[in-house]
């Protein structure tokens, strides 16, 4: 989507007109300035923290807006076990974010149940709610965690942004 | 909230002379991530609490159950998932406790490289705890410093056991294996330049007035109340109360270092900032001397039945390698019995009960978790303060909802 | 720590043989209560430390549900361990401690939620872990690890088709394998022995 940027721009022929795909504007936008919502559960959030903090620094992405209203964010992180009893809550708070909104799944608990197979434990938080991106770890170091942002600012470059502007997102 | 009336003289005597409803608000659990998933439903009088219902049990994974089902060894990374802020302790204790039950005597290597394990660990922890605890307090920049801190422990917690984080590092009889070349130096070095750095973060917060306000005189515990509700550690010692197990019911030769314990004197928040760097000070002081006192020799006991064999020798000779298949696949053999021990982990004194009845799988294993019994006294803490003061509160008791929960 | 002292004042506990150096006594469940008050007024235990439930299996009959207390003394630093059996397999019932020490409140209520014992005069005796309406008592021994099927949480409330309560897939995973409908662990998984014979001879 930057090709078309630079493709449709050349100063002497196009006088200061820019042309590109309203698709890619508006995915631009949205993929450079997601808000994460760190739904931090268990020892994940902790990596996820350490995001936040000086060495791996998610504020180089434009993400160390870590805002916790679901109404004022983008992304939800879900770091950690999802146990039945919070379930219900996790879903709550998804529902209560505006469109567009992503989630990802971070660390092995958060996709698939991980380590704990118990009757207390939700086997992947994939069935309460659309998962965007994987992302395997135990806890999933940081680094993975920034290419999982990396990757889910990719899959928004994907999307077909102006065709559910105005209708309520699934 | 259909239970008891509670009898706290100021919070009871305050609401009843004022008209008006109460309201129910609900703290979490979806609450900022410091924390983890607690659930407080705060009965509100205003701006004043009149009564605290803590609810956990959000991350209620089932660990006790697992451990039925799991050998000793494969029980220790899911007792990294316990504090998972510091997971070197949790396994540390873990082992102690069915060492004890087996009756085995580890030896001096491995008891210096565990204490240096807890200590690290509980700067570890304490970081963690303080950067959340002055982030509520309004302080970003106190996080920044603790983590910086933080990562330079992760990068030796990994050097070390190949894990940032969760590290599975004990076994039964000793240590997964023994510490890499060069390590004590790199901890000497952090060890070396911590301390300037912990000097930074005092005047951060330590003398800063803001905090002073917000903490001096809130959330108080007197002593009596700290040792009725089974508070350890940090918290009982701001209280006032001189325990610390590593100096009262010495284990891993900790009463062969010598370090001061910080005791608190009014039992708030306050306290319970300062006694919590004291404790990193003194940690330091005990690295430096295990350091210096590192004994040789090996790191597992010579007992077959509980320490692997090499692994070349496992590869050629017969005997090691069916040595090696039963004891990973059925366990070490733990005698009839139950053993409690009790360790002073950053966040107080987690107990393991292990009750075996032989073989390499244990019985029943219960959890005695610092946090639990912290968040459980906040239903006598809370009442009477304001609003604001809960999050301070809450930060100060520097609790771990996957070691309360577990 | 005058533990003879102890046993003269306290003539119904029975000693309990002991592999970690922690002294241990049976009590019967009628003299608790004022077994926990002796070891607060008069022998400064001040602090309960733990109280772990205990289920010695169907097998056990009357005396299968349980629990292990742990007093711990600041002033004399050192632990004792009381071990009180329920009367009744299909009524577990053990008086409360709650008026001597606080802590026992929420340590009750877990075990009161895992392992089902009820303890009587508990000022609010509810579920502490699982949710409200979880009908079963998890930690029990013939209850699978997997769990059963289950009503949902009422944090589910408006949201009831989302998913159900199911019990976790075991298929390849590191615990018992499923296809065996056995009861008890120790008939499941044949490394968890209940002190009948040698770990090799069990294969």
């Amino acid at each position: 989507m930057d090709d078309s940027i630079n493709q449709g721009f050349d100063p002497k022929s196009e006088q200061g007109f820019v042309y590109t795909k309203l698709d890619s504007i508006i995915n631009w936008v949205r993929a450079n300035s997601i808000w994460p919502q760190p739904m931090g559960l268990a020892c994940c959030a902790i990596e996820l923290m350490g995001v936040g903090g000086s060495r791996f620094d998610i504020a180089r992405f434009g993400m160390e807006v870590m805002r916790f209203s679901p109404r004022q964010s983008d992304c939800m992180i879900v770091s950690g076990t999802v146990t039945y009893k919070m379930a219900g809550v996790i879903r709550r708070v998804y529902d209560q974010m505006a469109a567009p909104k992503w989630v990802i799944a971070m660390g092995a608990c958060a996709s698939s149940g991980g380590m704990f197979r118990t009757y207390s434990v939700l086997q992947g938080v994939d069935k309460i709610i659309p998962v965007d991106v994987y992302v395997s770890g135990c806890p999933t170091r940081p680094e993975a965690l920034l290419d999982a942002l990396i990757t889910l600012q990719k899959k928004i470059g994907t999307e077909h942004s102006t065709k559910g502007l105005f209708s309520a997102q699934k | 909230m259909e239970q008891k009336e509670f009898t706290y003289p100021e919070a009871a005597a305050l609401a009843e002379g004022r008209v008006g409803e109460k309201m129910v608000l609900n703290l979490g659990p979806s609450h900022p991530a410091t924390h983890g998933v607690l659930r407080l439903k705060l009965e509100l009088d205003g701006d004043l609490i009149t009564r605290c219902d803590p609810m956990v049990g959000y991350l209620h994974r089932g660990q006790e159950k697992i451990a039925e089902n799991m050998t000793y060894n494969q029980f220790i990374p899911f007792t990294d998932r316990l504090d998972y802020l510091a997971p070197l302790s949790n396994n540390i204790a873990f082992a102690q406790c069915v060492e004890k039950l087996a009756g085995l005597e580890i030896t001096d290597r491995c008891k210096a490289i565990r204490v240096i394990c807890c200590e690290l660990s509980r700067i570890a922890s304490h970081l963690v705890g303080l950067a959340a605890y002055g982030m509520d307090a309004g302080s970003t920049t106190v996080f920044m410093y603790c983590f910086t801190q933080r990562e330079k422990l992760c990068t030796l917690f990994e050097q070390l056991t190949g894990a940032r984080m969760t590290s599975s590092y004990a076994r039964i009889g000793g240590l997964a294996r023994d510490i890499p070349e060069g390590w004590l130096g790199n901890v000497n070095s952090f060890a070396n330049q911590f301390l300037p750095a912990l000097d930074e973060i005092d005047n951060l917060i330590t003398r800063n007035k803001i905090f002073m306000d917000r903490a001096v005189g809130i959330g108080v515990i007197t002593p009596e109340q700290a040792m009725q509700w089974g508070l350890t550690g940090a918290n009982l010692r701001a209280s006032g109360v001189a325990t610390d197990l590593r100096k009262d019911v010495p284990y891993l030769g900790y009463n062969n270092y010598e370090f001061d314990v910080a005791i608190g004197v009014h039992g708030d928040c306050y306290d319970r900032w300062l006694v919590r760097i004291e404790e990193m000070r003194q940690s330091i002081r005990i690295i430096r001397q295990a350091i210096e006192k590192m004994p040789e020799g090996n790191v597992n006991i010579n007992n077959k039945m509980f320490t692997l064999p090499q692994k070349d020798k496992v590869l050629r000779n017969m005997e090691d390698l069916i040595n090696n298949f039963v004891l990973i696949t059925q366990g070490p053999d733990i005698p009839k019995g139950e053993a409690y021990f009790e360790a002073d982990n950053p966040k107080g004194a987690l107990g393991f009960y292990v009750m075996s009845k032989g073989g390499g799988v244990p019985y029943r294993v219960k959890v005695r978790s610092p946090s639990f019994l912290s968040l459980s006294a906040l239903q006598e803490i809370l009442p009477g303060h304001h609003m604001s003061d809960a999050v301070i509160i809450l930060g100060s008791l520097d609790f771990v909802l996957g070691e309360c929960d577990r | 720590m005058n533990f003879e002292k102890l046993l003269a004042e306290l003539k119904f506990l029975v000693a309990r043989p002991s592999r970690d150096g922690i002294v241990a006594y049976d009590c019967p469940r009628a003299n608790l209560l004022k077994a926990a008050q002796t070891l607060r007024d008069n022998f400064e235990f001040q602090s309960l430390s733990d109280i772990a439930s205990i289920d010695m299996g169907e097998d056990a009959g009357n005396r299968r549900f349980g629990a292990v207390y742990h007093f711990f003394s600041h002033t004399k630093k050192c632990y004792v361990r009381l071990v009180v059996m329920c009367d009744s397999q299909e009524e577990p019932v053990l008086p409360s401690i709650t008026p001597v020490y606080k802590s026992a409140d929420w340590l009750e209520r877990e075990a009161f939620d895992l392992m089902g014992i009820v303890f009587e005069n508990h000022p609010s005796l509810r579920r502490i872990l699982m949710w409200d309406n979880y009908p079963w008592h998890p930690l029990r021994k013939d209850f699978p690890l997997a769990g059963k099927e289950s009503p949902l949480p009422e944090t589910f409330a408006g949201n009831e088709g989302v998913t159900k309560v199911i019990p976790a897939p075991e298929n390849g995973g590191p615990f018992h394998s499923p296809s065996c409908g056995a009861k008890f662990v120790s008939e499941r998984e044949p490394r968890s022995l209940d002190g009948q014979c040698s770990a090799i001879d069990n294969i």
